[in-house]
């Protein structure tokens, strides 16, 4: 099972053939992941050569689609152009577009938000600004270590990529359904509760582990929606409770405007919906290994 | 980034918002041919990215040009709320007001879509509108990719019970408004007061602008926006440098990758540094994914030329970013300040985990630097950083 992503998912990289798409590319194959494409109109009819695997490119998302059956696309398409790559994917209808590319403007980023939304929510859309999402042992979409866990029974969701990394370090031995990151920036596709509802459907995941950061509401949305919806454990961690008020710390959505925001109010939501919240990335990991441990 | 009120209404003028003239000045003597300009009388405005100024006497009415001298003389230099007044806007006097509205356009992040606000009550903190009077402030979505037509803005304005009289004057400047957020990548843009006057007229008295820094690639005009006086000179060489770093007011130097481990290791540093004598986090630094030796030398360069920095703690995940990378920069780094014949007494504290990490270890080992020190939690590392940062207090 797992959440969005499995050993039968049909990947393509939208912007494949530029240095960090041919990189993650490799990478994404290391892991297992099934890459049946690439897209780029300027190289279309072409194939690429990685690591002995023959990758086609196409000249559009639609193509690649009709003649893989791909399902799945992976966006490392740079910040001016990643609106128009979306807008493609979301056209194509591919089930689901995870959008790596980190810096795009909120403008564009809100467009293709308000463009998938005009379509009817076919394309899932994780991101912007993630480090996608990895199923260990069957797929990965995206830039997440593959190495670093194995598969388990710990679903993860976060805002945040290296502390996605170092969750999935810290309960290495226990292993992951699938971890899900999506993204920091003010407009994301995927949020927090799509990915716990979806995890509390997944009959692969036993534990829910929720990682937030300050800025905007999601975490307290969230919080009110494990109280109605989710029956599995779900531990939590919030990072930023040293920010100051007005100071964007380097993801675009991480800012703490007057009282809205806060890494306090996040923690106090939390508890309240009965998520256990963890004061350091090692302290939520014990969190989590004493609820599994019964 | 927040703009100037003169700077905002720069941009407003630009894409027709109706707005009095105004200009910039910074030294009191400027005030005098300004208010000439104006025709002898003017408004005198602090110009600091912080509300309240009226009240702290950072506005004031000249009835002459020698006036003007006299109360630019007193605001330039001024503190408001912590901010030191470099600049004042010489604006042209209203006509009489009649009445004062509220309108803005920002996004709505819980919603993931654009919003406009308005109130016929405005003057106010609208933070004070929305929570005592909820209902006088109409919240109406927009679609990113429909915009606001004048349809779009007659129906705002008639959510927001706009008087009759005025109605289609707000309306258009609704869509001119709308106009100004987006050709300039704007996060939030607000009038606040939007007047009626006696006259007649609908006119933007004072506003608020925020740019979005993402949008810069297809803004160029938006760098000379920037406030180079308020950056700090750290914060300054950073940013030269690329590196994504904020100062902040404690005395352990962090050094990681990825904004939310980086913000973790702030908060890890804070709480272990309550059992040392209050120690606090110094900055935030992410020296992003994938870095290499020569980023890495460059963050390390900034933090130990922070005076406030007494010991430093580099924490790396290593996802994308390999950590013998980083333990070769961190080497580098110290070489190239000691042939630059810097004197580097501060400590590290150096946690590496993650891709390479063994590798990067050995390296440090190896390395065998006096002011090195290896820790291999992340818990474990902010604790003896802390301590460290205590002793040399």
């Amino acid at each position: 099972m797992a959440i969005f992503l499995n050993k039968d998912s049909k990947v393509i990289v939208q912007g494949m053939t530029g240095a960090t798409g041919m990189k993650h590319t490799k990478l994404m194959l290391g892991d297992g992941t099934n890459i049946v494409g690439g897209v780029n109109p300027r190289k279309a009819g072409t194939s690429v050569d990685i690591d002995g695997n023959d990758i086609p490119v196409f000249g559009t998302v639609a193509e690649a689609m009709e003649k893989t059956g791909a399902n799945v696309s992976v966006l490392f398409v740079p910040p001016a152009f990643a609106k128009a790559a979306v807008v493609e994917a979301i056209d194509a209808e591919i089930p689901l577009a995870v959008v790596i590319t980190e810096g795009i403007a909120v403008h564009d980023s809100a467009a293709f938000w308000a463009y998938a939304k005009s379509k009817g929510n076919k394309t899932r859309i994780i991101g912007p600004n993630c480090p996608g999402l990895i199923t260990p042992g069957q797929s990965n979409a995206g830039i997440i270590p593959g190495d670093i866990t194995k598969p388990g029974r710990i679903g993860l969701v976060s805002k945040s990529g290296t502390l996605t990394y170092q969750m999935m370090y810290e309960l290495r031995d226990i292993g992951f359904s699938s971890a899900v990151g999506i993204g920091g920036d003010p407009v994301i596709g995927t949020t927090h509760i799509d990915a716990l509802a979806a995890f509390e459907a997944d009959p692969d995941t036993d534990l829910i582990v929720m990682i937030g950061e300050i800025g905007g509401d999601a975490e307290e949305r969230a919080a009110d929606f494990i109280k109605e919806n989710v029956t599995k454990p779900v531990v939590g961690y919030v990072a930023g409770f040293t920010a100051p008020e007005g100071k964007t710390m380097g993801h675009a959505g991480a800012i703490v405007s007057g009282s809205s925001g806060t890494a306090a109010a996040k923690k106090e939501a939390l508890e309240a919906a009965g998520v256990k919240v963890g004061k350091t990335p090692t302290e939520t990991a014990k969190l989590a290994r004493a609820i599994l441990a019964g | 980034m927040d703009l100037f009120e003169y700077q905002a209404r720069d941009l407003f003028a630009k894409h027709g918002v109706p707005v009095l003239a105004g200009e910039v000045i910074d030294t009191p003597e400027a005030a005098r041919a300004a208010t000439d300009r104006l025709g002898g009388k003017s408004v005198v405005k602090a110009q600091v990215k912080v509300g309240g100024r009226g009240k702290a006497g950072g506005v004031k009415l000249a009835a002459t040009p020698d006036e003007a001298v006299a109360r630019a003389t007193d605001i330039l230099g001024m503190d408001i709320k912590g901010h030191t007044v470099h600049k004042v806007m010489i604006a042209e006097l209203s006509p009489e007001i009649e009445a004062e509205y509220y309108v803005s356009y920002l996004l709505d992040r819980t919603n993931r879509t654009f919003l406009a606000m308005a109130s016929v009550q405005g003057g106010m903190d609208i933070e004070e509108v929305a929570e005592k009077t909820p209902e006088a402030l109409a919240k109406v979505p927009v679609d990113s990719n429909e915009g606001v037509t004048i349809e779009k803005a007659r129906e705002i304005v008639a959510q927001a019970k706009f008087p009759a009289e005025v109605a289609e004057k707000v309306a258009e400047v609704m869509v001119t408004l709308w106009d100004t957020f987006v050709a300039e990548d704007a996060l939030l843009v607000e009038v606040n007061p939007l007047v009626k006057t006696k006259d007649g007229k609908i006119l933007a008295l004072d506003g608020k602008v925020s740019l979005d820094a993402n949008a810069d690639f297809r803004q160029p005009e938006h760098e000379a926006l920037e406030d180079k006086d308020a950056a700090n000179p750290l914060e300054a060489a950073a940013k030269a440098k690329n590196l994504n770093y904020v100062k902040l007011d404690g005395e352990v130097g962090i050094i990681g990758n990825g904004a939310g481990l980086v913000m973790s290791t702030l908060d890890v540093v804070a709480y272990a540094g309550e059992a040392h004598g209050s120690v606090k986090p110094a900055n935030f630094l992410d020296i992003g994914g994938g870095a290499s030796a020569e980023v890495m030398a460059n963050g390390l360069e900034i933090i130990l030329g922070d005076p406030d920095v007494k010991s430093v703690f580099v924490n790396v995940f290593g996802g994308i970013t390999a950590c013998d990378e980083v333990a070769n920069g961190i080497v580098q780094a110290l070489e190239l300040l000691k042939t630059k014949g810097e004197d580097v007494t501060k400590p590290l504290v150096v946690r590496l985990d993650g891709n390479n990490a063994e590798l990067g270890r050995k390296i440090l080992s190896d390395a065998n630097h006096p002011l090195v020190q290896r820790v291999d939690t992340m818990d474990g590392a902010a604790d003896k950083a802390a301590e460290l940062a205590a002793a040399a207090k």
